[in-house]
């Protein structure tokens, strides 16, 4: 219909981006736009917690210790008696940022290995492929805790760690990526018109992969939330006071029975977050495949 | 005489086909084997032959785009082996290529503008202004408006992408084309368009083109020179029309009798060859074509047959070529009623 209303569509010069297909795309898909305003809410949650928090999440009170929920505490209060709903907002901040920096680690290293490895072949692919396959050898949580013992418990060495331990599947990625991009024609008539090698990588190759990328740092992103949540449960991630979902579901274990709402909450946070991050990457990939243009 | 714009000297090319546990190559593949060719300016030199016969192998190594194993290749009177790394980026932009496949040779990320734009930035000093101008320009030249400069690959025909593929090869004004099947991927009705705008930019600017191909019937209306490969090697090289008239490799002569004829009754002398092209990795002894070649002859086993140029320029790979002879080969015979249909037709014509 479309059409009919404009018939000089060869005078219109609003050229179609392949990124805007790919949006265009994605908006038709309902499970990736929940995903993807959940995954808005609990960033602008995360940015305006000082604000949506009723309490202080660090603030103790042994008159309110594990005080079921009611209309002052909506989430109930923990053993400290802090306000759950109020750990919970700020917990969104630990783990959020946990999620984007350890994979923003794992692909500022991954990437340029992989493209250097699949770039470059011969002795550097082999030994750059051999260590990753050793890496990936090793079960991902298992690394992650050894490297976060290793460097000692924090946020920033949990989240440190979890990058280094994702890097493999972006090293490998790239890696196979790019040497199903290098023998496109493009790329070699890119060689044939006389761009030099660091111009090939990044004008032609490396915009050609990045759907891919995309992709699987989004639903890395998933990942690496449940490993902050699991590294911070075990005491390697945020220290206390400072609230995260894991440090409270660990808090939480030795009061299952009498106060369950304590680990129920942080819980559902973990769920939705991992859920809505999961939802956006298998809409992105389909958004992004080259096979529906 | 002037020196030919190309040279190409006893070009070899092995491909590693097999490697042992250690990287070390077990079973090598001889795409391009002791290959000599040249080029003129403003000539057309086609190169043909049946699938992995290493002529799209051969436009690679003229272009240095994969190393050759052995032989030169001289371009304007350079030895593109020995040129270093600077000089070679400035050949560049004399020897261009166009694929066979326009929807795998435009990046894809890329806007039209972009793509083109690219060799003028790499190779001309043109500034911002001008360098729109030249833009719009190039599309002109291909029969597309400026406006298609924003566009994306996607939003093009095959014809359409051909077009801008082409305009892409002429950015840097190159002296020399090499086509790899420039309209095989093409519907029919695009491919007359696409070759008579090839012929209309090859007259106007002098291009020279190496124009490689499988399908002789488009090579017979754009070469003046026509190569045909076998297996890695030259078989037979003669000016187009002679090559057509007088094909005297038996390899051609199969090739050509395999064209087909628009004329249903034409009658022609059809010479199949028996059995498939062997493997290049353990290509027979002698002449490569022994194995399927009707005139064989003990010599052809085990002598590899010289490419033999004789007066008219007209160069076979053949020892018995002259045994042969090309009498009796005909292309096509007009032959349009059989004796008998033609009694039938006759028979039925009203009688005055």
């Amino acid at each position: 219909m479309t059409a009919l209303e404009t018939p000089h569509s060869e005078i219109d010069d609003t050229s179609d981006t392949p990124t805007r297909r790919a949006w265009r795309r994605l908006r038709r898909r309902k499970s990736a736009m929940l995903g993807l305003v959940i995954v808005a809410a609990l960033v602008a949650v995360a940015l305006l917690a000082p604000w949506i928090a009723p309490f202080d999440p660090a603030k103790q009170s042994y008159t309110m210790v594990r005080k079921a929920p009611s209309a002052l505490n909506w989430f109930g209060t923990d053993e400290s008696g802090r306000d759950l709903f109020s750990r919970v907002v700020f917990g969104a901040r630990a783990s959020l940022l946990a999620g984007l920096v350890s994979i923003a680690i794992a692909l500022g290293l991954g990437m340029p290995i992989g493209l250097l490895s699949a770039y470059r072949g011969g002795w550097t692919d082999t030994i750059v492929s051999r260590i990753t396959d050793a890496m990936l050898a090793v079960p991902f949580l298992i690394l992650a805790i050894a490297l976060a013992a290793f460097l000692g418990p924090s946020l920033s060495n949990a989240m440190i760690a979890i990058g280094v331990t994702s890097m493999p599947i972006f090293i490998r990625l790239t890696r196979g990526q790019v040497m199903a991009v290098k023998v496109e024609d493009y790329v070699e008539a890119a060689r044939a018109v006389g761009n030099p090698a660091y111009r090939i990588a990044f004008r032609h190759i490396l915009p050609n992969i990045m759907p891919a990328l995309l992709v699987q740092a989004t639903l890395s992103i998933a990942m690496a939330i449940i490993a902050e949540a699991s590294l911070s449960f075990l005491g390697l991630g945020q220290q206390p006071p400072a609230p995260s979902w894991g440090s409270m579901l660990n808090s939480a274990q030795r009061f299952l029975t009498q106060a369950p709402w304590m680990a129920i909450y942080p819980g559902l946070a973990i769920f939705l977050t991992v859920l809505s991050f999961n939802l956006l990457g298998d809409g992105l990939r389909d958004a992004l495949d080259p096979k529906e243009r | 005489m002037t020196p030919p714009l190309l040279e190409v000297r006893n070009l070899k090319k092995q491909f590693v086909a097999g490697r042992s546990l250690f990287g070390r190559a077990t079973a090598t593949v001889n795409a391009v084997d002791d290959v000599s060719l040249t080029v003129a300016q403003g000539e057309t030199l086609a190169l043909v032959g049946e699938s992995g016969c290493g002529k799209s192998t051969v436009g690679r190594l003229v272009l240095r785009l994969i190393e050759p194993t052995a032989g030169s290749v001289t371009f304007a009177g350079r030895d593109l082996a020995t040129m270093p790394r600077r000089e070679l980026q400035a050949f560049r932009a004399s020897a261009q290529l166009i694929f066979q496949d326009p929807y795998a040779s435009l990046n894809p990320r890329m806007t039209i503008g972009e793509t083109l734009s690219e060799p003028l930035m790499l190779h001309t000093a043109l500034g911002t202004a001008e360098r729109r101008d030249r833009l719009g320009e190039l599309l002109d030249m291909v029969g597309l408006k400026p406006i298609h400069a924003r566009r994306y690959p996607h939003e093009f025909s095959g014809g359409q992408r051909q077009r801008v593929a082409i305009a892409r090869a002429l950015a840097a004004s190159p002296k020399l084309i090499v086509c790899d099947e420039p309209v095989s991927a093409l519907d029919v009705s695009i491919r007359a368009q696409i070759l008579n705008l090839l012929r209309d930019l090859q007259a106007k600017l002098g291009l020279a083109l190496i124009f490689i191909s499988h399908d002789l019937s488009v090579v017979k209306h754009v070469a003046d020179r026509t190569a045909v490969m076998y297996l890695g090697r030259i078989v037979e090289t003669a000016p187009t029309a002679q090559i057509f008239a007088e094909p005297r490799h038996p390899y051609t002569q199969a090739l050509l009798s395999a064209i087909p004829i628009a004329t249903p009754a034409a009658r022609r002398d059809r010479r199949v060859l028996p059995g498939d092209p062997p493997s290049p990795i353990d290509p027979p002894a002698g002449c490569h074509l022994h194995t399927r070649c009707p005139h064989v002859a003990a010599i052809c086993r085990t002598d590899v047959p010289p490419l033999a140029t004789d007066a008219d320029s007209h160069a076979t790979a053949c020892h018995r070529w002259r045994d042969i002879g090309a009498d009796g080969f005909r292309i096509a015979v007009e032959q349009p009623f059989s004796p008998t249909l033609r009694r039938l037709v006759d028979a039925f014509r009203p009688t005055t």
